[in-house]
């Protein structure tokens, strides 16, 4: 047993034990920090087929961007965790079955491969050999030079979506106080501090 | 990608470069001379447009261009002018209203431009990629303006169903498009159609092309994809409809026919039953659906599914003459469209409300004339009556479907042509024999010359629709 396989077992161990958690954890917090080990361990699995690309955007995007959105609703928005879970064993057949089905098409899929090996030959552009070209240089070959065109697109998409965010939600309220930074930096002594002469016995 | 392959590329999506570049300068020009710049960046996106549109229609040249994944042919060229047209005179409508409507802050008219960019890239699209990137750009755009109006729950509700159902067609889309890529190996349509050609087409390509089409049959509302198309009209602030109903129809429509005519061209057997099922089922709700309809907005709903109806009846015929049909029909489907909702616009009362009912247009005639003369000459268009515009647009198709043995559906669409004329007819019957029931504002400006220019195409289509009638071939020869 190669160092390679004893490390694909600890990262799919503790992905499993993790998943896991993230459904019985009683604190959501706990659930979304047991999600981000998830993603840990999943990046860690990437790493070892030599999709080394694929590692560092999950954890750019799903850790550094998608959890820490989730973390923020958890700890913002008034949810009671504990009726949301109050069914579980309600709603239990369902997700079994779903996992059968899951389970079911895995088989199928892995058993075609198995049975039919010439399937693999159907796919037009193979994959290039990791160790004379990082997944990360070929991508970068091909996105912005055959693909330059759709980037672009995705780009103006993206630049819709934000333009959209912006003009359905953002309201402009007249009596919110609002940080002024030329004025806070223009004040002297003379317009920011009033010196009274308090009569005695009388006060303020 | 060498460097002459790239000048190459670059010449040929000039146009689409100018609206992306222009609409960026667009929002920034708005966000730093602040709110009250609406009608200054209106005025500038319909200028992009105007340059756009010329460009499109001046500069020669064709070919592909980005690898295969952007196409200019005649067929691209004609819709693109089309679509533009379209979008500049929609934007022009929406000019004099915003203020009525809430519609003026600069992100509309940028968001409008933005919607026109996705339809180019939608219909220059040569690979499954760029199709879906089209659509969803401009899809995404059409939500939002949908929604604009955000304080009116109607605009609201109609932004939201528009997008989950929208959604919902994409997703239908990719999981169609992923099948085709999986079953020929490719996305480029030419290379799919080379690969159906040589092989023996699948099961699993069947069904990745009929997700493929339903996700394009739900953009231009044909039913059994069409349940969104009454509530959004209606919801969306008129001039966004008028936008809706104009150019996204059109683009839609081409990349249908080039998706069927280009990548699925082998299996003209296999999609020629699934357009023929669509065109009949969306004439004859068209037709039947629209005749109780009390609002106007969702009348054109219903008349929109009917015109989608027949424009595909052109397409179920799968030849030159039939492709020439349908690019004639959504021409001439979209002049008329835009006329009617100057129209519907100019129905606003002296306090400024806007008028959706169809007995609100009773006794027309005595209150504006020009306007019920115009409203009647695009009602007897619709309905398909000689020598007007539409009844060449109907008459194309049909003749198309005949050549191809159609018969069944030319005689469906004959009959259920003949149903929908009841509805037009009974909005010139209210127009010219009934008592008015009040007076309209003045109308402005904009909208006389929208719907009076309109009129006049429809009027004189007899004369003027050789030139265009021409073009319209041209267009149809890139295919065949």
């Amino acid at each position: 047993m190669g160092l390679q396989a004893i490390f694909f077992y600890i990262f799919a161990f503790v992905a499993i034990a993790a998943a896991f958690m993230v459904i019985s954890a009683k604190n959501p917090v706990h659930s979304v920090l047991f999600l981000i080990l998830v993603f840990f361990n999943a990046a860690g699995l990437f790493l070892l087929t030599g999709a080394e690309f694929l590692a560092m955007i999950l954890l750019v995007v799903y850790i550094g961007a998608v959890a820490v959105l989730f973390l923020f609703v958890v700890m913002m928005l008034d949810i009671d965790f504990a009726e949301l879970r109050s069914g579980v064993l309600q709603y239990a057949p369902v997700g079994i079955l779903v996992g059968l089905i899951v389970a079911a098409e895995l088989v199928v899929v892995i058993g075609g491969s198995v049975l039919t090996p010439e399937a693999a030959k159907s796919i037009t552009m193979p994959i290039p050999n990791p160790a004379e070209r990082t997944n990360t240089a070929a991508l970068g070959d091909v996105l912005y030079t055959n693909y330059v065109y759709f980037f672009q697109i995705a780009g103006m998409i993206l630049l819709v979506a934000m333009i959209g965010a912006i003009v359905l939600t953002l309201r402009h309220r007249q009596h919110i106080k609002r940080q002024d930074i030329s004025r806070q930096v223009a004040r002297t002594p003379a317009t920011a501090v009033e010196v009274i002469k308090v009569k005695s016995g009388q006060g303020l | 990608m060498t460097a002459e392959l790239l000048s190459l590329s670059l010449q040929l999506s000039m146009p689409e470069i100018i609206l992306a570049v222009g609409a960026l300068a667009l929002l920034m020009i708005g966000v730093f001379t602040g709110e009250k710049s609406a009608p200054m960046v209106t005025m500038l996106a319909v200028a992009l447009l105007v340059v756009a549109a010329v460009w499109v229609a001046v500069m020669p040249g064709s070919g592909e261009g980005w690898g295969g994944a952007f196409i200019l042919d005649p067929f691209a060229r004609f819709m693109k002018v089309v679509a533009l047209i379209g979008s500049i005179v929609a934007i022009g409508l929406s000019f004099g209203q915003a203020r009525y409507l809430e519609l003026d802050k600069f992100e509309f008219p940028v968001v409008l431009v933005l919607s026109t960019l996705g339809m180019m890239v939608l219909i220059s699209a040569n690979d499954l990629i760029s199709f879906y990137l089209g659509l969803e750009l401009m899809s995404l755009s059409l939500y939002v303006v949908a929604a604009f109006n955000r304080d009116s729950l109607r605009s609201t509700e109609a932004g939201l169903k528009y997008f989950v159902l929208g959604a919902l067609s994409s997703g239908m889309m990719l999981y169609g498009m992923s099948l085709v890529y999986g079953f020929t190996g490719n996305t480029g349509f030419d290379e799919i159609a080379r690969v159906l050609s040589t092989e023996t087409r699948g099961l699993g390509l069947i069904f990745g092309m009929v997700f493929v089409l339903a996700g394009a049959c739900f953009k231009i509302s044909a039913v059994p994809f069409h349940m969104w198309t009454p509530d959004v009209y209606e919801g969306a602030p008129t001039p966004v409809t008028a936008f809706f109903a104009a150019g996204p129809k059109v683009a839609a429509m081409a990349i249908l026919v080039r998706v069927v005519s280009e990548a699925f061209s082998p299996i003209v057997a296999d999609w020629r039953q699934i357009i023929v099922f669509v065109a009949i089922a969306s004439m004859l709700l068209g037709s039947f659906a629209a005749i109780g309809q009390k609002n106007i907005k969702r009348l054109m709903a219903y008349s929109s599914i009917g015109h989608m109806g027949y424009a595909l009846v052109g397409l179920a015929a799968g030849t030159e003459t039939g492709v020439s049909g349908v690019v004639l029909y959504m021409t001439i489907y979209m002049v008329m469209t835009l006329g009617t909702f100057a129209c519907i616009l100019a129905m606003r009362r002296e306090d400024g409300v806007y008028l959706e009912n169809v007995e609100d247009l009773a006794g027309l005639s005595s209150t504006k004339p020009f306007m019920a003369v115009v409203l009647t000459a695009l009602m007897f268009s619709m309905a398909g009556i000689p020598p007007l515009a539409g009844f060449f647009a109907k008459y194309f198709v049909f003749v198309a479907a005949i050549e191809a043995k159609l018969y069944a559906l030319s005689v469906i669409g004959v009959l259920s042509s003949v149903v929908g004329a009841y509805y037009y007819l009974r909005l010139v019957k209210l127009m010219w024999f009934d008592a008015p029931k009040g007076e309209f504002a003045r109308t402005g400006g904009i909208l006389r010359l929208v719907f009076g220019l309109s009129g006049l195409f429809v009027v004189a289509y007899v004369v003027i629709g050789g030139p265009i009638g021409m073009a319209a071939n041209a267009a149809a020869k890139s295919f065949f």
